[in-house]
């Protein structure tokens, strides 16, 4: 067994865990964080996405080993008490989902793309999600939720 | 606060019928408090499980040695056949699911112990010291293999009316042809879970993620040999369920129960995505074969087509499944003279099970694809020769099963999409381009559907809720179905929001239950809404007329003279706030809860005789779909999708059309990328979405343009004369197999038609696009 430590949604956490413990176990069995979900088990549906030192992430890719040290930042960490971040109540409010599953890893994934461009655009989104899969959506809300979730990071800034 | 002081001065209540409201756990699911499954706080000492499979398609298990296994780390508990105290069969209908294989393998993944240990790693690191030794059996893994032996898992089962042999052998034209149509993988985004609570006696709770929850106690109850009414069923989402979760997730919630039964612990069964792929059912593939004689003008006279479905090693819900194929064979057409035979091949691959469409879409495809050959041998526009053969609104509009069309809207919806897609014009530009591209290609097609309605097995159209007012004026709603990202609970909230005139945040939504409401049917067949909507109205109205008989008695008025108003109640000049009504109800003792309970009205169906009304009422749809094809390496892209589809009255539109475009999304993905493939020995190679490919977001078309029907509005007494939407525009992908097929013509010129399997992916389009050249030479 290895001690971690690590700091997930601004708090310090400490664990023992084995070597082989994947990062997403270690947030939904040790921390008991379980918006965090597991599609596919093989780092392609993107379900696990999270935010390690600012980048996005599919926990279930990652030991927990390797995140000693880290920040990590969940789904559950992003509201600021009551209110959402606004990719949140973009997905929200645009229909961007259906039966919630995927949503998490997507909301993750769109912040870090947000973050990364300047300037999204439509194509971008599509390409830059093509990591997280949705089996019930068009995608077509998703994309806008996207989109409008960045806007409006954008004038929060 | 505002939530608990309703607003008794306004004209509209918050969340009732027609409007846009928005998903009920939306604001769970962004933070990701929607509870799972999987997310449910489990238990102290609760047990993990793993499930032991068949590495082999067909087998008599000569030897099976377990003791290393049970030996093993952690290890509470092991089942096999002999540990059942019921009976070993999870099926739906005919009783050939064991749940563990008994002396014998029927395909590979197929179930044979199940080991518990403290954690899921221990529990698999402990099956890898199974010892099972087989005697292999030969084995039948193809539909074509399985038609030579005439190995079926029921009776081949015929619908015909009319002369079709005899039109068929007089008409001027006729093709004869044969076709593959690939099966499809569910891929709900939560995989296949049961937990299992073991409780006093013989009790058990088992969390199931199912559509089914009825289902799934029945057979607990039946493996762990106790009456029902000592299990119960709890479900309050799913992520995803598309069918699949219809009848196999019985498997996975008897095998925690009896875990939990025989350790008294806790027990979680959650399939990983390898072995959920590889151990449960997927849509069923079909080989269809077709002759079909017709005139100068494209018009049918008789034809004659055969179904021959793979059902795997078992029947599941083949059979009704394999019929709901041969109830879509006419899709919108008049088809005076037609047979229809049906087989369904027992194999021994994983047992096929219900997908979105339930055989519907595959009996659409073949229509389809009957006319769209039609219409290349006669170098006519398929859209003409489809509205040639369009089913009449006053005659020509009995089925192939004789029920008459009475609600046919498709000659209208299809003008309506022939104008707004500007389809003409493309398909000339596309024409043109075609001309002067050597290697892109370009294709258009319009495809029409008409979907019944209705379960085909009578008895299953049923369904029960039951509401509660508090004295508080809150209402908790419960009722047979599932929600599974459709937005059926949204929609039954706003049927009982809209009974009580109250707010919908006044209503809460809770999780199916088999103790609340029994005896439920699956949610399936598109028949959520209708169906649970109904049947929470009519314990709404049960309440209400005592509601309303009492505030007549209470303000010495007559019953005519009470109006419910948002939020408030009105007897002549007087108004009193809903919340203060219940109150008073409840201190002159009126009772305040009330099940309700609905059966679909008017069908009926012999099936020996193929004659009856087996569906409630039609829903109609149409898609245009434009595709660009590279015949260099047979990849393609779908660009534009203009789709129009009848919703009847829109319980809520925002969801609805969230409904009609994933449904298209994943037909078109059934009938493009999605494509599954064993080896030769009958192993399931594309198990994972790194081999199976599930649209992603840069596979959907940039431009699509989605509009619900305005005009609709359903001719039955449906709920708020909605229409069910769950299935029906899933059959609207098969648009894009055509205009994919329309590319490929291009190579010829249109001279040769391409005569595509489904799945169209890159490698077969490719295949027919040198086929067709080869053609088009000789």
């Amino acid at each position: 067994m290895v001690k971690i430590s690590m700091t997930v949604n601004g708090k310090n956490v400490e664990g023992e865990v084995s070597p082989r413990t994947l990062l997403v176990e270690f947030i939904r069995e040790h921390l008991k964080l379980t918006g965090t979900h597991v599609g596919c088990d093989t780092s392609q549906c993107g379900a696990c996405v999270i935010h390690v030192d600012g980048d996005s992430a599919k926990s279930c890719t990652m030991l927990a080993v390797q995140a000693d040290g880290s920040n990590i930042i969940t789904i559950e960490g992003l509201a600021n008490g009551e209110e959402m971040h606004p990719m949140q109540a973009a997905f929200k409010e645009n229909h961007g989902l259906q039966c919630g599953f995927c949503t998490p890893g997507m909301v993750m994934s769109a912040i870090d793309l947000a973050n990364k461009n300047g300037d999204l655009t439509e194509e971008l989104v599509r390409e830059g999600l093509e990591g997280n899969i949705c089996r019930c959506t068009g995608y077509h809300n998703i994309v806008k939720s996207v989109l409008d979730g960045a806007n409006a990071m954008k004038a929060a800034e | 606060m505002s939530k608990l002081i309703p607003d008794i001065t306004k004209d509209k209540i918050a969340g009732g019928v027609y409007q846009n409201k928005l998903h009920d756990s939306g604001h769970k699911h962004v933070n990701g408090q929607a509870v799972y499954v999987d997310d449910i706080p489990e238990p102290h000492g609760m047990l993990h499980i793993y499930m032991g499979m068949s590495t082999v398609a067909h087998a008599k298990i000569k030897s099976m040695d377990l003791s290393e296994m049970r030996a093993s780390e952690g290890v509470a508990c092991v089942l096999t056949v002999e540990d059942i105290p019921g009976i070993n069969d999870y099926s739906p209908v005919k009783g050939d699911d064991p749940i563990f294989a008994e002396g014998k393998v029927e395909f590979i993944g197929q179930p044979i112990f199940a080991v518990a240990a403290d954690t899921i790693d221990l529990a698999r690191a402990a099956a890898k010291k199974a010892v099972i030794e087989y005697e292999e059996l030969p084995a039948i893994l193809t539909i074509a293999d399985a038609m030579e032996k005439g190995s079926y898992v029921s009776d081949p089962h015929v619908m015909a009316r009319g002369d079709a042999d005899g039109r068929i052998a007089t008409a001027k034209h006729v093709i004869k042809n044969s076709v593959e149509l690939g099966g499809q993988e569910q891929f709900y985004l939560e995989g296949m879970i049961a937990m299992s609570i073991p409780g006093e006696d013989d009790e058990v709770k088992v969390y199931s993620s199912t559509q089914h929850p009825s289902e799934v106690q029945h057979n607990v109850a039946k493996a762990l040999a106790v009456p029902d009414h000592a299990v119960t069923i709890e479900t309050r989402r799913l992520g995803g369920g598309f069918g699949g979760k219809e009848s196999q997730p019985a498997l996975m919630a008897s095998v925690s129960a009896l875990v939990a039964k025989a350790t008294g612990r806790a027990a979680k069964l959650r399939l990983d995505r390898d072995d959920d792929m590889v151990m449960t059912g997927k849509r069923h593939d079909f080989h269809f074969e077709y002759e079909v004689g017709f005139n100068d003008d494209g018009l049918i006279e008789g034809v004659s087509m055969l179904h021959a479905c793979r059902a795997g090693y078992s029947s599941d819900l083949t059979d009704a499944i394999a019929d709901r194929a041969m109830f879509h064979c006419d899709n919108v057409y008049w088809l005076p003279n037609i047979k229809v035979e049906s087989y369904r091949c027992k194999t021994n691959t994983v047992s096929n099970t219900a997908f979105r469409g339930f055989g519907g879409p595959q009996g659409v495809f073949l229509i389809e694809r009957i006319i769209d050959e039609i219409a290349a041998k006669l170098d006519k526009d398929p859209l003409e020769v489809r509205q040639k053969n369009f089913y009449g609104v006053d005659d020509n509009n009995v089925t192939p099963y004789h029920m008459t069309v009475e609600d046919n809207v498709i000659h209208e919806i299809f003008e309506e999409l022939e104008e707004s897609s500007d389809y003409q014009k493309r398909r000339a530009e596309i024409r043109e381009f075609n001309k002067h591209s050597k290697v892109l290609k370009k294709g258009i097609a319009m495809t029409p559907v008409k979907f019944g309605i209705s379960f085909t097995t009578t008895f299953l159209n049923q369904a029960g809720a039951l509401v509660h007012i508090y004295t508080d004026g809150s209402v908790k709603l419960n009722h047979g179905g599932i929600e599974m990202g459709q937005g059926l609970f949204t929609k039954v909230a706003q049927v009982v929001a809209e009974e009580f005139q109250i707010d919908i945040e006044r209503v809460k939504i809770t999780a199916t239950d088999t103790s609340k409401v029994p005896n439920t049917s699956a949610t399936a067949a598109s028949s959520g809404s209708d169906m649970n909507g109904m049947a929470a109205q009519a314990a709404a109205r049960t309440i209400k007329q005592r509601l309303t008989d009492f505030a007549a008695t209470q303000f010495q008025a007559s019953v005519e003279d009470v109006e419910w108003l948002p939020n408030r109640v009105r007897v002549g000049s007087e108004e009193i706030a809903f919340t203060d009504l219940v109150k008073q109800a409840y201190l002159n003792r009126i009772s305040l809860s009330s099940t309700g309970y609905y059966a679909t009205p008017k069908i009926h169906y012999d099936r020996e005789n193929c004659k009856g009304r087996p569906f409630f009422y039609f829903s109609y749809g149409a898609a245009v779909t434009e595709v660009l094809v590279d015949t260099l390496t047979g990849e393609n892209k779908i660009t534009r999708v203009d789709i129009l589809h009848d919703v009847g009255k829109s319980l809520n539109p925002t969801i609805d059309l969230g409904q009609v475009e994933g449904a298209y999304v994943q037909g078109a993905g059934w009938l493009t990328t999605e494509e599954l493939w064993w080896d030769q020995t009958g192993r399931l190679r594309t198990h994972a979405p790194s081999t199976y490919k599930i649209p992603a977001c840069s596979d959907r078309a940039e431009d699509m343009r989605i509009s619900l029907w305005e005009k609709g509005k359903n001719a039955e007494e449906t709920i708020y004369r909605s229409k069910a939407v769950g299935e029906p525009p899933l059959v609207l992908g098969i648009s894009a197999f055509h205009a994919i097929s329309d590319a490929i013509a291009s190579v010829t010129d249109y001279e040769v038609y391409p005569a595509l399997d489904a799945p169209a992916t890159a490698e077969r389009v490719l295949m027919a696009v040198d086929r067709t050249k080869k053609a088009a030479k000789s």
